[in-house]
């Protein structure tokens, strides 16, 4: 069998060829995860053109990486994916954005999909990724109060004491 | 039913403001099963704005994940959703053999099939029976709860704990299902159809039931997707996937099975699309289990990352060897330095896993794709415009397990 015939995501680079030209993104491919790495500057166009003229209209997953220490890792200490599903043809994409310290900042995906909503704000809870254009960029699983973003490499397993410093509020004192 | 149909007197935007009450709802409510919390801000009995505020059970479990080896994480996956617990672990060791390119032998792929449907089954139970309490039917909930003890007797017999099974392992499962476990399924494949016929019974033509699960919490096609909904609550608002069909894993393509699907996107569509996948789960089962494969469990030691039985550790040198690499700490066979997204269709929608690793036999990055999270984020959306009284409904429905939302 050629290429052409077994490869299901053909039809996906055509359209994309054809509307973004060359060298917007890089492409790797682990068993039958196929990812397209692009710069945080171009993410949104992408994943607009794959939302609107590829048929990607569900966002399945969105979640981010640290790489800090990570063997032989070259690229940005941050990385965000998005997993695209087209629902017609269950055709799936994974979308990666590398972002780096100091203050990591990266598009918010929350106009092309509401779903992206807690996602990008657990994101930003965990790894401290700023998604710009998010209306509610707040903390989610942990405190107001943390300060810190527990799912970075450089934070231990065990904290840093927050949980026996955490203020407590006594029965006088309410 | 929606509120904004009654009579509301007009008034102006400044001058609204002072009608508003705030409301708090939870953390800890009886009709939130778990630990949510809901802040209102409600104009007489109708919703104007709800905002979760969740974290409440938040654990780290995906920190964990980055410092627990492939098989001990598999406890506390368990505790993700600890209403279908095989079923994370059948997704844990999903994404795990993906990315390690360990084929599971037929047996085994069989019987992760019959726990994963077990637990669907055990899921939607739980759903069907507490959304019927929390609207005032106790009966069909003790139908439910009947059954879902059965279901509990099955795990005990094949792992030892009732609630936590932890049975999966890399390559296999723990230990071969026995003629006990097969009796035990047997006996809930008997005595399950009568309960769904009561249960059916009990709720499908009571009126009080109807009238607050119909028209309830809607959610239309489009924003089912735009929501990344999946699962029975995209499936009762149209959009049918499910990826037992769509990407067939295991041995799903041995299997004859039909994915039930509503178009009303309510309350009631969400029930009875669950109802019947409970008919669709037992038909599963039923047909793993009469065409159980024969042979070994578990794929052979040679493919390095299984953990070997305890007769192979005790009675053979290879064993002892590729025990011991697995348990001490300094030793271990090398991962492949890379990533993968692997998820199934877990009872609430989709429960995936993108993974990472670098070389050693823990993970880099275990983040969870949580439907209950995904699913929480709807929540808001549904329910602005009803009554107080809906929101027990809409809850129901959605099957939060705030375990799994916190993680």
């Amino acid at each position: 069998m050629s290429q052409a015939v077994t490869d299901p995501h053909a039809t996906t680079f055509k359209t994309l060829a054809t509307v973004l030209g060359d060298g917007v993104f890089s492409t790797s491919q682990y068993l039958d995860n196929l990812r397209l790495h692009v710069p945080a500057s171009r993410l949104i166009e992408l994943l607009t053109v794959l939302k609107n003229q590829c048929g990607f209209s569900f966002l399945a997953e969105l979640g981010g990486t640290d790489y800090l220490g990570y063997p032989g890792h070259t690229r940005h200490r941050f990385e965000v994916h998005y997993v695209l599903l087209n629902i017609d043809t269950t055709e799936r994409l994974i979308v990666k954005a590398g972002v780096d310290d100091p203050n990591p900042t990266l598009p918010s995906a929350y106009p092309l999909w509401r779903g992206a909503d807690w996602m990008e704000r657990e994101v930003y809870d965990m790894y401290g990724i700023v998604f710009e254009g998010h209306p509610d960029l707040r903390r989610i699983l942990m405190p107001e109060e943390f300060t810190a973003f527990p799912l970075r490499k450089d934070y231990p397993l065990r904290g840093r004491g927050e949980r026996h410093n955490f203020q407590k509020l006594s029965r006088e004192q309410s | 039913m929606p509120a904004n149909l009654l009579d509301e007197p007009e008034i102006g935007e400044e001058s609204k403001q002072p009608y508003l009450w705030t409301l708090n709802f939870g953390p800890q409510h009886p009709a939130t099963h778990t630990t949510l919390r809901l802040v209102l801000d409600i104009d007489g009995e109708r919703i104007v704005k709800a905002t979760p505020y969740i974290g409440y059970l938040h654990s780290g479990f995906e920190k964990l994940g980055e410092h627990l080896n492939f098989n001990q994480y598999v406890t506390i996956v368990d505790r993700k959703n600890y209403i279908s617990p095989p079923m994370n672990e059948v997704a844990w060791h999903h994404a795990v053999e993906k990315l390690l390119g360990i084929e599971l032998t037929k047996r085994c792929q069989y019987i992760r099939i019959i726990i994963a449907e077990l637990s669907r089954i055990s899921d939607h139970l739980l759903c069907t029976g507490a959304a019927a309490l929390d609207l005032g039917a106790f009966t069909a909930f003790l139908f439910a709860f009947n059954q879902r003890e059965l279901i509990y007797d099955i795990y005990e017999e094949m792992s030892g704990y009732r609630f936590h099974p932890g049975y999966t392992r890399v390559g296999g499962v723990m230990q071969d299902f026995n003629d006990r476990v097969i009796q035990r399924v047997r006996t809930v494949l008997q005595s399950l159809p009568k309960a769904l016929a009561d249960m059916e019974k009990l709720l499908f033509r009571n009126r009080i039931f109807l009238d607050r699960m119909r028209g309830v919490g809607v959610l239309t096609r489009e924003d089912a997707i735009n929501f990344s909904c999946t699962g029975p609550l995209a499936r009762a608002s149209g959009v049918t996937i499910d990826l037992r069909k769509d990407a067939p894993y295991l041995a799903y393509n041995d299997f004859d099975f039909t994915v039930p699907y509503a178009t009303e996107g309510d309350c009631y569509a969400r029930f009875q699309v669950r109802m019947e996948e409970i008919h669709q789960s037992m038909g599963i089962v039923k047909k793993a289990l009469e065409n159980l494969p024969s042979g070994p469990v578990n794929v052979p030691i040679a493919e390095k990352f299984p953990m070997p039985d305890k007769g192979t550790t005790y009675n053979s040198m290879e064993g002892l060897i590729q025990h011991f690499e697995l348990i001490m700490p300094n030793r271990g066979f090398e991962t492949p330095r890379e990533e993968i997204y692997a998820a199934v269709e877990g009872p609430n929608g989709e429960l995936g896993y993108y993974l990472v690793t670098d070389g050693s036999q823990i993970a880099w990055r275990t983040r969870t794709r949580p439907p209950s999270y995904i699913h929480f984020q709807v929540f808001p959306h549904m329910i602005k415009d009803h009554l107080i009284a809906d929101i027990v409904a809409v809850l129901g429905s959605l099957n939060i397990i705030a375990a799994e939302l916190d993680r």
